[in-house]
């Protein structure tokens, strides 16, 4: 019987236009994003539930919510 | 989500422009702006400033987003872009010093004030009713004439985009924004610790391949 990888749905940022605004870390109802050293955003995968809410706000709309297996 | 009083810095902002429609003097406390993120970028190495305190920001935020005033469009790929960036930054600094010039050349009596706020660098517009006679130094009003008309026109410029794109699409290319994350990334070298978690997360690897 084949086995299906179970997939889930994960925030991440695109480095290179970040503008380090911090408008994610505003929404992110699990506290999972936090800006590094005033550069770029950063998600917590281990408390990142795909929400997407911070992909909505985010105002140069580099964060994308991809489907990644468990 | 408990809300704190740097949450309600908008009414700040707000206030300020207010203020400037009836004694141009306010326009000096925009300073504030102008120092402490850089302040806060140069000694702390972070950006709290546009993060937390941004009455600005939070303006666009309230406006764009809780009153719907944003069609929560994609800003286009050249915005968020670091030639546009950058090129923004230089273009509203050289502004910037020729407000700074214009100050000077009052100062130093080659020319009068001019009692008008200039919109978008191009469109002057009377504002003698704000200024209020001869307590201070021609070239005091003058400057403030010359900051209100930054402020001005860059919260113009941002209600356009906030409009067009998502609410804070000016934090993409405001020029404070682009200066302290430059000096963050300066401070920094290229010594950026991501943390662990960042490191070994395989979701990384294939969202940036």
């Amino acid at each position: 019987m084949q086995t299906v990888a179970k997939r889930v749905r994960k925030a991440t940022v695109g480095r290179e236009y970040c503008v380090a605004c911090g408008c994610c870390v505003k929404v992110c109802p699990k506290s999972a994003v936090h800006i590094v050293k005033g550069i770029f955003a950063e998600v917590d995968f281990e408390k990142c539930i795909g929400c997407g809410k911070c992909a909505r706000e985010c105002p140069a709309s580099v964060i994308a919510i991809s489907e990644v297996p468990l | 989500m408990k809300k704190r009083w740097y949450d309600y810095l908008w009414i700040v902002s707000l206030l300020y422009l207010f203020l400037g429609l009836f004694n141009i003097l306010f326009a000096w406390l925009g300073l504030l702006c102008f120092f402490t993120p850089l302040i806060i970028a140069v000694v702390g190495g972070s950006k709290s400033y546009c993060n937390r305190y941004c009455g600005r920001g939070q303006f666009f935020a309230l406006l764009g987003g809780r009153f719907g005033f944003s069609r929560k469009k994609d800003p286009p790929r050249f915005l968020k872009s670091r030639w546009f960036r950058y090129g923004f930054l230089t273009f509203f600094l050289t502004m910037f010093i020729v407000m700074l010039w214009n100050t000077w050349l009052v100062l130093s009596g080659i020319r009068e004030l001019s009692k008008t706020v200039t919109l978008l660098w191009t469109f002057r517009l009377p504002w003698h009713w704000a200024y209020h006679g001869s307590a201070v130094a021609p070239w005091v009003a003058q400057f403030a004439f010359g900051f209100y008309s930054v402020m001005l026109t860059s919260t113009i410029l941002g209600i356009f985009t906030m409009v067009l794109f998502k609410p804070r699409s000016w934090c993409v290319y405001c020029p404070m924004g682009t200066m302290t994350q430059l000096i963050c990334k300066a401070r920094s070298g290229n010594n950026v610790s991501l943390s662990q978690n960042y490191k070994e997360n395989p979701y990384i690897m294939q969202s940036e391949q």
